[in-house]
């Protein structure tokens, strides 16, 4: 044990482990937001992000961009960067749409047993992931580096870079547009409505299945843009990352409180520095071990994480 | 319709066993020797495809030349290589291995490339008297499991690991050293060796996890730079080494990135960029393939059109030590296996000669340090014996 990593590097250790957290808050959203309205774990939705993070990779490689690309002027990144983005949303969008569509939809249709969700979502997971292996040969995708990782300004003597304010500042964008569209919007409002009481809410004119459709394109669009940040952070993909990162942020979910938005915001930063402090003290060979234990112990004294379970009963 | 196309299939194959038995017996003409070994295998077990499965496919493609020249210069006496895909997986090989014992013309293997698959797959071979050699395997206590058919025709970390060590030493002359590794059979044996070199010089060290499992190395980058080293070894596989030398140089770490034979591939390069993958150092306890005697660089770039990588020239040669077995009509398997532990003979990477528990002789092990500079992995230098 090394308490002394720990402190000296406080700082540092806390804005990498926002930053890897942020992503896993925004996936977060996509597992959170189907179990708010279907009580089902979504189990393919690690594969949804994988489909957003290959599909900016290759919109980059599309301008002819790989790893070894150097690009300058602000307004050429940003122009990769939101162009990107929109394919990642797009693509990720459309996946889950599909997984909704072949896999889930049907068995509803013919009210199967939540178990028999849940064996199709891990069997749309691998089938998704598998074909994304075939396709790149297994080998990893680069992408280039687009936003700079030096040291922008210092707060506290700690360093901060471009990535980490695109990619924190990112996740809490969409996490207030999210949480605006679902407390405000028309659609929203249907969605709490489904969240609530199925029924009742399709005796009241609410169109159930184009409710859950929504339901999976939003949180499809935010696994597209975490895949996004995923590659401008990371810059190297394997289709296979996306297994353990989606369990990161199932459980970033369920330590916020399953089904609830604010807590899967929660959640997934609290998970990236629960993991970091974890790796300076302990080692990063014990990063997983530390963050399922303290899921454990807060699961404990909080069965339903830390803000509880409540995407519609809150404030329907 | 299937049934059909079944018994067409068998008829040819049957046909095909025909004529070629009928082939090899007018061929051969001397029974008691060359006769009966028409028609065996040999078999490359390794990972083809995932996500550490460039090396697997160096080898493989050395093996295939091996097999291709035997077989144009045999032509009447054909031998068929198998290859095996284990993706590196040490779950996967203990299956992959049963396969190949259960096919009984398989009378050698070369492989299992990998320490971890090796572990798994090598007690079955050693029960079943299969003779297989190692182009890659380089963990050091593979020779110590009283495995009776283990042969390895390259160094072992014990040779590469102290080597590594005395180049960040001595060539570096780095004072302060991270050292981390992937946690793997293969990683942390070698982290381990290097750590004995340096001694006081271990600056500090992490553990992280390998085979895709991790991505973000943010922790462990943080600890590089708090503990001030100059050089940085990794032990453990190109895809999360290259990872780490980008995380690195992104967070405006300068020390130098040395590594095992695991990253000494081209994939490497394009994991960590190639501004960032310049002046890695990578070890091998090989001779660069390159520049193997004979025509074997040509050859290959003839047959596969591009250059033989890392272990390219080890398999090939370990191919054919089992080529020279089937030609000297070592049909059976308890054969081909004393004739490899008595073979003695000149291979295009190396002059070979088994110990008792199957490790290259001592004096022809070479390890050579390589650089990566424009973007290629090219020979820097061979590191001096201790």
């Amino acid at each position: 044990m090394d308490f002394n990593e720990l402190f000296s590097n406080f700082g540092e250790l806390t804005t990498t482990g926002l930053t890897i957290g942020a992503i896993y808050a925004l996936v977060a959203l996509g597992y959170t937001l189907v179990y708010g309205v279907l009580r089902l774990i979504n189990f393919a939705h690690s594969e949804v992000f994988i489909a957003g993070a290959f599909a900016a990779i290759w919109t980059w490689g599309a301008f002819g961009l790989n790893q070894d690309s150097n690009v300058t002027g602000f307004g050429a990144i940003v122009f990769y960067l939101l162009i990107a983005m929109l394919v990642a949303a797009l693509a990720s969008a459309a996946t889950a749409t599909v997984v909704e569509r072949v896999a889930y939809r049907p068995l509803r249709k013919r009210n199967a047993p939540p178990l028999a969700f849940l064996i199709t979502a891990i069997g749309a997971s691998i089938a998704i992931s598998e074909a994304f292996g075939i396709y790149t040969r297994r080998l990893p995708e680069s992408g280039p580096r687009l936003v700079s990782q030096d040291p922008l300004f210092h707060v506290f003597g700690v360093p901060i870079n471009p990535v980490q304010l695109l990619t924190i500042g990112g996740a809490l964008l969409m996490m207030i547009l999210l949480d605006m569209f679902i407390n405000r919007s028309r659609v929203g409002r249907g969605i709490r409505a489904v969240a609530q009481d199925p029924n009742t809410a399709a005796l009241m004119g609410v169109n159930k299945d184009r409710i859950i459709l929504m339901v999976f394109v939003v949180g499809g669009a935010m696994a597209g843009v975490a895949g996004l940040l995923y590659d401008v952070r990371i810059q190297t993909l394997t289709y296979s990352v996306g297994f353990l990162l989606g369990l990161k942020a199932f459980t970033a979910a369920v330590l916020g409180g399953i089904g609830n938005l604010r807590g899967a915001l929660l959640g997934g930063l609290l998970l990236g520095l629960v993991e970091n402090y974890a790796s300076a003290v302990f080692g990063t060979n014990w990063k997983d071990f530390a963050a399922f234990a303290v899921l454990v112990v807060l699961l404990m004294f909080r069965p339903t994480g830390l803000l509880g379970e409540s995407l519609g009963r809150a404030r329907a | 319709m299937r049934q059909k196309l079944a018994r067409v299939l068998g008829g040819v194959a049957l046909m095909a066993l025909v004529t070629g038995a009928a082939a090899c017996s007018s061929g051969g003409g001397d029974d008691t020797a060359g006769g009966d070994s028409c028609g065996s295998k040999i078999a490359f077990f390794g990972a083809l495809t995932g996500s550490s499965a460039a090396l697997g496919i160096n080898e493989n493609n050395g093996v295939k030349l091996a097999v291709d020249k035997y077989n144009k210069e045999n032509a009447d006496c054909k031998v068929e290589l198998v290859p095996l895909d284990s993706q590196g997986s040490p779950d996967q090989a203990p299956q992959l291995a049963q396969k190949a014992i259960d096919d009984e013309k398989i009378v050698g293997i070369v492989g299992p490339a990998y320490s971890g698959e090796s572990e798994a797959a090598n007690p079955l071979f050693s029960e079943a008297g299969l003779v297989h050699l190692t182009a890659s395997a380089t963990r050091p206590s593979l020779a110590d499991q009283n495995w009776k058919t283990f042969f390895r025709v390259v160094g072992n970390d014990l040779s590469q690991g102290p080597a590594a060590g005395r180049y960040i030493k001595d060539v570096l002359k780095a004072e302060k050293v991270f050292v981390i590794d992937d946690q793997s059979a293969y990683g942390a044996g070698l982290a381990d060796e290097v750590k004995k070199v340096l001694g006081a010089a271990v600056a500090g060290n992490d553990k992280v996890q390998g085979e895709g499992k991790q991505t973000d190395f943010s922790a462990t980058v943080t600890r590089v730079k708090s503990s001030g080293a100059t050089a940085v070894f990794y032990g453990g596989y190109y895809q999360e080494a290259g990872l780490i030398r980008k995380q690195l140089t992104a967070a405006g770490v300068k020390a130098v990135l040395v590594a095992g034979d695991g990253v000494n591939d081209p994939a490497y390069i394009n994991s960590a960029g190639q501004a960032a993958a310049e002046g890695t150092i990578l070890t091998c306890p090989c001779a660069p393939a390159t520049e193997a005697r004979g025509t074997f660089a040509a050859d290959y770039k003839a047959l596969h059109g591009t250059d033989p990588g890392t272990y390219s020239d080890t398999a090939f040669d370990a191919a054919n030590i089992l080529l020279a077995g089937i030609k000297a009509g070592k049909a059976t398997r308890p054969a081909m296996l004393e004739f490899v532990k008595g073979y003695t003979g000149e291979g295009v990477a190396a002059n070979y000669k088994f110990t008792e528990t199957g490790e290259l002789d001592p004096a022809e092990v070479k390890v050579w340090a390589f650089k990566v500079q424009g973007g290629k992995v090219v020979p820097d230098q061979e590191i001096p014996k201790a």
